[in-house]
C-alpha cells in the first residue's frame, strides 16, 4: 500500500508496483510534429537528412564529412530497387577519405569495412522515424561501434 | 543629450501622474483581497464622488493623451537625431576615401581649399578612436581583412616587417573563431561542419591540449585500473568499451596555418593562445602574443574558473600550493599524484563536483591509508539539490565510500604548520590535513566583456545571451559562461556537460543562420558511488518545494546497470545511442541490505514552481530521460504528481 508523508515543504510518497499498475491519468500535451524548434532524428519533416543529428556522431563534420554526406544523401534519395546501388562510387570514396584517417575511422572490423557496400546495400533499413534511423547511421559507419561513443554525441 | 533631458522633463509630471494612479489601483486590488485581473479599469475607482464618473473618465482620457502625445514627440526627436548622426557618419566616411582616392584631382576649388578639406579630414579622424583610424589607412595601404591565401599559407599568423603606418601584426581571418576549446565549443564546431559544407573553424584556448570532456576528470578516471591512465586519459566504461577523455584524436584538427587552404575545410586549434582583447566593430581579436584574427561570426565559450575560498586566498604561499582548485586535466594528473603521497585530503565544498571527487579518492582510501575528509556549510551532501531528506539519506551513503563527512562547516582560517594545514572551523572545531581540494563553484570568465562591451549579467554572472544565445550580431556565447533565456524556465545559467553540448551545438546551428531559442532542455546526471547514481533536468533547487515519489531499488537498478545497458559511461548519450550489444552479463552488486520503509532506492523527484514542474530528478531511474523532458516542456499543472509519476514505470527493470 502506498503512503505519504510531509516534511516541511517536501511530500514524499512510497508507492508500490500493484499502486502503478493503473495506467496514469496524467495528461501530456500532443507533440507538434511541425514544430520548428525541435530537435529532430536523422530525418528531418521535410524529408532531408539532419546533419547534425547526435546519432551521426561526427560522421557529417569530420575530415571525410563531404564524402560521407554525399555518399549518404545518395542513398537516402536513392529510388532504386536496390536502394543505394548506384551509389557505389561515393561510398568508395568515402571508405578511401576513412582509411586515410584508420585514427578517426578505427578499421577493426576488417571483414566489415571491406564489404561495407554490400552491408550498407542490405542493412540500411528505409528511414522511416528516428529510431530506425540510429541504426542506419550504425551500419553506415563502417559498421563500427565505437565511433559514436568515442566522438562526443549529445542528447 | 540636451534634447534626451527636455523630453523627459516634459514627460516627467507626467510620468508622475499617471503612476500615481497606478499606485491607487494597486492599493484597491490588495485591499479587495481577491484575485483581481491586473488591469483594474480605471473607471472603477471609487474615491470620486457618485457623480463624478464621468469626470474621471474625462480625466483619465487626457492623461492618456497625453502621454501617446509625449510618446510620439520623443520617438520623433530620437529618430530625427539618430537620422542626422547617420548622415554625418555617412559623410564623414565617405570623405577620407575620396580624398586618398583622388588626391591628385582635387575638387574644383584651388589648392588653398583643398588643403583645407585635407587638414578638416585629419581633425575629424583624429577624434576617432584609434583603431577605426587604423582601418581607414590599412584600406589603402595592404589588402583589408582576407582568407589566407594559398601562398601565405605557410606563413605562422605572427609578426611581418610592417610597412603599414600603425604598428601592429599582421591580420588573418577565419569566417568562425571560436573563443574557447571545452565542450561548448566542440559542440559548436561539430554542428557549424555539419551545417555549412567545408566550413573552416578555428578554436583558440589557452589550454595545451585539444578539446576533451571533463565528466570523467572527477568519475570514472579514477576507478580506471590502468597505471598509466593520467597518461593516456582513457578510461574503461562498465561493459569494458574504452574511450579517450578527448572528443577527437590530433589528427581529426588541421594546423591553424591550413585552415585558410583545406579544400574542404575544416576545424583548427590553435593551443596556449588566450584572448585578450575582442574588437566587436572590428570583428576582430587580439591575442596574448599580439596575433590579431578576424571573424566573421565569433563564439564566447570561455567557461569559468573554479573559485577559491576567501580566506585561502589570504592564507599564503605555503597554505595555496597544497590547494588545488580542480577543473582541468593537469587537476587531474596533480591530486593523482598528490593522493599517492600524502595521508589526508579535505575537500572542501559539498556539491557535484566535491562529493564525486570525496568518493572517488574514499574508494582509493580503502586500499591505501588515505583519510578522505569533507567538509561544507550545508546540512548534508548536495545540500543545495536534493530535499534535506534526500540529502541526508545521500550522506550515509558518501560515508559508506569511506569519506569523513563535516557538515556545517564554515571555515574561519587555514594555516600552515609542521608541513600540515590546519583549517580552523568558526564554530572552534579544528582539523588537520596535508591537502585541499576546493571545490566551492565556478567563476564565469567575463574577462572579454570589457573590450567587447558585452554585457554581464548581475544575477547569474556570465555574458548575457538572448534566448537565441546571441550576445550581439555575430556574436553567440555558450556553456557556463552564458546567461541565457530558456523561453520555458525563465532566464539562467547552467553549469553542466550536456548543457555545454546542448547550447554549443545551438550556437553552433545559429551562427550558420538557424536562429533557433534554447528548446531542448539539457539534463545532467551524477553518479555518488556504485549505489546512487541520478539523472536530472530542469531547475533543481533544494529550496523549491518538492514532491517525491519512490519505490524499492532492486539491484538491477544501479549506475553500473545503467551503463552496461546502454553501452556508454556518459549518460547523456544514452538517449541516442542505439544498443548493438546485448548487456554484458557481469557479476551484479548484491542488493543492498536490509530495506525498510524509508529506504529511497528509486523514484522520482519533482521540483515545482508556482505548481508547475520545472525540475525532476531520477533517481536511480535509468532512461527514462524523455519523459521527463517532455514534462517539463508542457509546463502543465498537474493535479496529482503520482499520475505523472506513473508515467516513468519507475517498478520496471
Amino acid at each position: 500500500m502506498s503512503y505519504c508523508k510531509q516534511e516541511g515543504k517536501d511530500r514524499i510518497i512510497f508507492v508500490t508496483k500493484e499502486d502503478h499498475e493503473a495506467p496514469s491519468n496524467a495528461e501530456l500535451i500532443a507533440d507538434d510534429p511541425n514544430d520548428p524548434y525541435e530537435e529532430h532524428g536523422l530525418i528531418l519533416p521535410n524529408g532531408d537528412v539532419n546533419w547534425n543529428c547526435p546519432c551521426l556522431g561526427g560522421m557529417a563534420s569530420g575530415p571525410c564529412g563531404s564524402q560521407f554526406k554525399e555518399a549518404f544523401s545518395c542513398f537516402h534519395y536513392s529510388k532504386e530497387e536496390v536502394k543505394g546501388s548506384e551509389c557505389i562510387d561515393h561510398f568508395r570514396d568515402m571508405q578511401e577519405c576513412m582509411q586515410r584517417y584508420p585514427e578517426l575511422y578505427p578499421q577493426d572490423d576488417e571483414t566489415d569495412s571491406s564489404s561495407q557496400e554490400a552491408e550498407s546495400r542490405s542493412a540500411l533499413p528505409t528511414e522511416k522515424d528516428s529510431t530506425a534511423a540510429t541504426s542506419t547511421a550504425e551500419a553506415a559507419v563502417s559498421a563500427d561501434g565505437t565511433s559514436p561513443t568515442d566522438e562526443q554525441t549529445a542528447s | 543629450m540636451l534634447k534626451c533631458r527636455t523630453v523627459w522633463r516634459t514627460l516627467a509630471p507626467l510620468a508622475r501622474t499617471s503612476s500615481t494612479v497606478c499606485r491607487q489601483n494597486a492599493r484597491r486590488a490588495g485591499l479587495n483581497n481577491g484575485r483581481l485581473p491586473a488591469c483594474v479599469p480605471a473607471a472603477h475607482m471609487s474615491t470620486a464622488p457618485a457623480g463624478g464618473g464621468r469626470e474621471n473618465q474625462l480625466y483619465v482620457l487626457l492623461v492618456g493623451a497625453t502621454c501617446v502625445g509625449g510618446a510620439i514627440y520623443a520617438y520623433r526627436t530620437v529618430k530625427g537625431d539618430s537620422q542626422r548622426y547617420q548622415d554625418r557618419i555617412d559623410e564623414i566616411s565617405s570623405r577620407p576615401l575620396k580624398t586618398f582616392t583622388e588626391e591628385p584631382a582635387t575638387p574644383t576649388q584651388s589648392e588653398p581649399p583643398g588643403e583645407r578639406i585635407n587638414q578638416r579630414i585629419l581633425g575629424i579622424m583624429s577624434l576617432l578612436p584609434f583603431h577605426c583610424r587604423t582601418i581607414f589607412e590599412q584600406n589603402h595601404t595592404d589588402e583589408p581583412v582576407i582568407e589566407a591565401s594559398p601562398e601565405e599559407a605557410a606563413e605562422p599568423p605572427v609578426v611581418e616587417p610592417d610597412a603599414s603606418p600603425a604598428s601592429h601584426k599582421v591580420s588573418s581571418h577565419t569566417p568562425y573563431l571560436l573563443i574557447g576549446g571545452g565542450t561548448a565549443s566542440f559542440a559548436a564546431a561539430r554542428s557549424i561542419r555539419a551545417r555549412d559544407p567545408g566550413a573552416r573553424v578555428l578554436i583558440v584556448t589557452d589550454e595545451l591540449v585539444p578539446p576533451y570532456m571533463r565528466p570523467p576528470l572527477s568519475k570514472e578516471l579514477w576507478f580506471s585500473d590502468d597505471p598509466s591512465v593520467t597518461e593516456t586519459l582513457r578510461f574503461k566504461q562498465w561493459n569494458g568499451k574504452e574511450r579517450s577523455i578527448y572528443f577527437q584524436p590530433p589528427s581529426f584538427y588541421i594546423n591553424a596555418e591550413e585552415l585558410g587552404s583545406a579544400e574542404n575545410g575544416g576545424v583548427a586549434v590553435l593551443t596556449g593562445k588566450k584572448v585578450v582583447h575582442m574588437d566587436v566593430r572590428g570583428n576582430k581579436i587580439k591575442l596574448d602574443d599580439d596575433t590579431e584574427i578576424s571573424y566573421d561570426k565569433c563564439l564566447i565559450a570561455t567557461g569559468g574558473v573554479p573559485r577559491n575560498l576567501q580566506v585561502i586566498e589570504r592564507a599564503g604561499e605555503e597554505v595555496m600550493k597544497r590547494t588545488t582548485l580542480f577543473r582541468k586535466v593537469e587537476d587531474f594528473k596533480s591530486l593523482d599524484k598528490v593522493s599517492r603521497n600524502v595521508k589526508s585530503i579535505t575537500i572542501i565544498g559539498g556539491g557535484f563536483l566535491g562529493s564525486e571527487l570525496a568518493c572517488a579518492l574514499g574508494r582509493r582510501s580503502t586500499e591505501s591509508d588515505l583519510e578522505v575528509i569533507q567538509m561544507y556549510p550545508e546540512k548534508g551532501n548536495m545540500g543545495k539539490v536534493l530535499p534535506e531528506y534526500l540529502s541526508n539519506w545521500t550522506t550515509e551513503k558518501v560515508k559508506k565510500e569511506g569519506v569523513k563527512i563535516i557538515s556545517e562547516a564554515l571555515v574561519k582560517s587555514v594555516v600552515s604548520k609542521d608541513d600540515k594545514l590546519e583549517i580552523q572551523l568558526k564554530d572552534g572545531r579544528l582539523v588537520k590535513t596535508d591537502h585541499i581540494v576546493a571545490a566551492v563553484g565556478l567563476e564565469p570568465n567575463v574577462d572579454l566583456a570589457k573590450s567587447a562591451g558585452l554585457e554581464v549579467d548581475s544575477d547569474f554572472g556570465g555574458f548575457r545571451v538572448n534566448a537565441e544565445l546571441q550576445a550581439r550580431s555575430n556574436i553567440w556565447v555558450a556553456g557556463d559562461a552564458a546567461c541565457f533565456y530558456d523561453i520555458r524556465l525563465g532566464r539562467r545559467r547552467v553549469e553542466h556537460h550536456d548543457h555545454a553540448v546542448v547550447s554549443g551545438r545551438l550556437a553552433g546551428e545559429n551562427m550558420t543562420g538557424a536562429n533557433k531559442p534554447y528548446w531542448h532542455q539539457s539534463m545532467f546526471w551524477s553518479d555518488l558511488g556504485p549505489d546512487v547514481g541520478y539523472e536530472a533536468i530542469g531547475i533543481v533547487d533544494s529550496s523549491l518545494p518538492t514532491v517525491g515519489v519512490f519505490a524499492k531499488a532492486t539491484a538491477k537498478d544501479t549506475p553500473k546497470a545503467a551503463t552496461e545497458e546502454s553501452g556508454t559511461g556518459i549518460r547523456s548519450e544514452s538517449e541516442t545511442e542505439h544498443t548493438a550489444s546485448s548487456p554484458v552479463a557481469s557479476s551484479a552488486p548484491s542488493p543492498t541490505g536490509v530495506q525498510h520503509k524509508d529506504e529511497y532506492g528509486k523514484g522520482v523527484i519533482f521540483y515545482l514552481r508556482d505548481k508547475v514542474v520545472v525540475g525532476i530528478i531520477l533517481w536511480n531511474v535509468f532512461n527514462r530521460m524523455p519523459i521527463a523532458r517532455k514534462i517539463i516542456k508542457d509546463g502543465e499543472e498537474h493535479a496529482d504528481l503520482n499520475e505523472v509519476a506513473k508515467l516513468f514505470n519507475i517498478h520496471d527493470d
